[in-house]
């Protein structure tokens, strides 16, 4: 495309904002709208996710082995557990391990267990992971099968619960954004259609004198590019200073804990580049989808 | 130039418009489209400009069959057809020169030729003075020139018009003739819809006259025909 042509055509576009200002600025608030709910929902998607990553990363099978297992035995077992394809890694832990762990995360009170130190009770363990910590039941369920297991744990019920949870808040949070996306798109369409009927002459006069679709469609593009990007200002730039509050409040509360929110940068960068990439997408959508009726030959 | 050959058209609400035309219009004639409201004439002549596509037969122009004509090369053959409404169809926001000059923009002509041209065409149907001037500060008369102007600017081989003179006064209907007697010498075809019965019978030309989307009449130097 000629040079003169993008310019005609930018000139074009800026101008029918212009010109249909209050048409504009229903587009563009519907477009902010939107952002801002599509954007709260993000951040709090991707620090649940987060939370929830870190909280799958922690999930681990411990199997105790029977305390009449020879070292053979105990070979035999972690080469079966080794075995299975869903398991990542098998880590062993003697029962003196197990016991200085037990006293240290007790604090003072688990002073009282050095006193087992000589007949110690606990039996040695292996720390399974799985590759996909949503496998962890089916990798426990199939090592309790092994012989020399006394007993398989991974938090048996509380686990289940948390992934189903994490799994539904997901696929909510995500139906509840592409809904908003659609609501966006066709609030937008709809706008944009009453300023086509506007143009509706311009066109037709267009296509009498051979103007091609494309040339007929450019100045709608760029103006749902333009619609777009302007309606995803105001939400970047609220997400922003609230998740950047929000960070230096809930941050030094969570200090040590091993649940983080995700940090302000790269995170709130992201955001940006998704609301934008995003806004910039339903202008277009939405400008497109409404000029398509009158270019029909 | 034009050929029809077993032409039908028949709308989805079950309208026949074209019933079986057959005509043949030669480079450089000037032909008057003529009949009652309803018999065919918008029709026959959006078929033309391939504003309605014929259900059955062809239409050849300069050996471009428009039954067969791909979507995407309908605006190359609108650049070749000029054509004119009763109702102008003039963007109000738009100046004359700008009205005129919108449809070689549109198709990504030179600026320094599309000046040239406009200037030139303004001066052919007497307007080059108002160029200036916003389409509602002037007559109906010139609204229509403005509209002549424009279809033919990018020098068409075939004017089309659809009851160009429908909304003007007499006096100023034969200003408008005028102009398309100028055009047609300058050997452009031109095909005139129009119901305008001294206008047939005073600038005597080709008389085709439709009725239940038939041709019943084609007549060199023919009358109107009708009462009118």
């Amino acid at each position: 495309m000629k040079a003169r042509t993008i310019r005609r055509h930018m000139k074009e576009s800026v101008k029918n904002l212009g010109r249909n200002g209050w048409m504009t600025f229903a587009s563009v608030s519907a477009v902010t709208v939107t952002l801002i709910l599509v954007g709260v929902f993000l951040v709090i998607m991707m620090n649940l996710n987060k939370v929830a990553d870190s909280i799958e990363e922690d999930v681990e099978i411990r199997v105790h082995i029977d305390i009449a297992a020879t070292k053979e035995d105990q070979a035999v077992l972690e080469e079966q557990i080794k075995s299975l394809s869903k398991v990542e890694s098998v880590t062993f832990s003697a029962k003196e391990e197990e016991l200085d762990n037990l006293i240290s995360s007790l604090g003072e009170e688990g002073e009282v267990f050095n006193l087992f130190e000589q007949d110690n009770p606990l039996n040695d363990v292996f720390i399974v992971k799985a590759k996909n910590p949503t496998d962890t039941m089916n990798v426990a369920k199939q090592i309790d099968k092994f012989e020399y297991t006394t007993k398989v744990k991974y938090g048996q019920g509380s686990v289940e619960k948390l992934f189903s949870f994490l799994s539904v808040s997901r696929n909510v949070g995500l139906v509840l954004i592409v809904g908003l996306l659609f609501t966006a798109m066709f609030l937008i369409s709809n706008t944009i259609k009453i300023t086509i009927i506007a143009r509706r002459r311009e066109i037709e006069i267009m296509r009498l004198v051979g103007a091609t679709n494309s040339f007929i469609r450019w100045p709608f593009f760029l103006e749902g590019l333009m619609l777009g990007i302007l309606g995803s200002i105001i939400p970047i730039a609220m997400i922003s200073v609230l998740y950047t509050k929000a960070h230096e409040y809930i941050a030094p509360r969570l200090e040590g804990n091993f649940i983080q929110i995700l940090d302000v940068n790269p995170f709130i960068f992201q955001v940006a580049g998704i609301l934008v990439i995003m806004g910039a997408f339903i202008g277009i959508w939405g400008s497109l989808m409404s000029v398509r009726k009158f270019l029909k030959i | 130039m034009i050929e029809m050959k077993e032409v039908y058209k028949k709308y989805p609400n079950g309208v026949t418009a074209a019933n079986g035309i057959d005509v043949e219009i030669q480079q450089g004639e000037f032909v008057y489209v003529v009949g009652p409201s309803g018999a065919g004439k918008s029709t026959f002549i959006k078929m033309m400009y391939r504003e309605e596509k014929p259900t059955k037969g062809s239409i050849m122009i300069n050996g471009i069959n428009l039954a067969t004509l791909r979507p995407s090369k309908v605006p190359l053959l609108r650049r070749n057809i000029g054509v004119v409404f009763q109702d102008f169809k003039l963007l109000p926001t738009l100046n004359v020169y700008e009205n005129v000059a919108f449809a070689l923009e549109v198709i990504e002509e030179q600026p320094k030729y599309i000046k040239k041209r406009v200037m030139e065409t303004l001066d052919l149907v007497g307007l080059k003075h108002k160029a200036r001037m916003l389409p509602t500060e002037l007559s109906g008369g010139e609204q229509q020139r403005i509209s002549i102007a424009r279809s033919i600017v990018n020098a068409p081989k075939l004017v089309i018009a659809d009851e160009p003179t429908g909304n003007l006064d007499p006096e100023t209907s034969w200003e408008i003739m005028n102009i398309f007697e100028e055009i047609n010498t300058r050997g452009t075809t031109i095909i005139m819809a129009t119901h305008n019965r001294d206008i047939v019978n005073t600038i005597k030309h080709r008389v085709i006259a439709i009725e239940s989307g038939k041709i019943v009449r084609d007549e060199l130097r023919g009358d109107y025909g009708y009462e009118s």
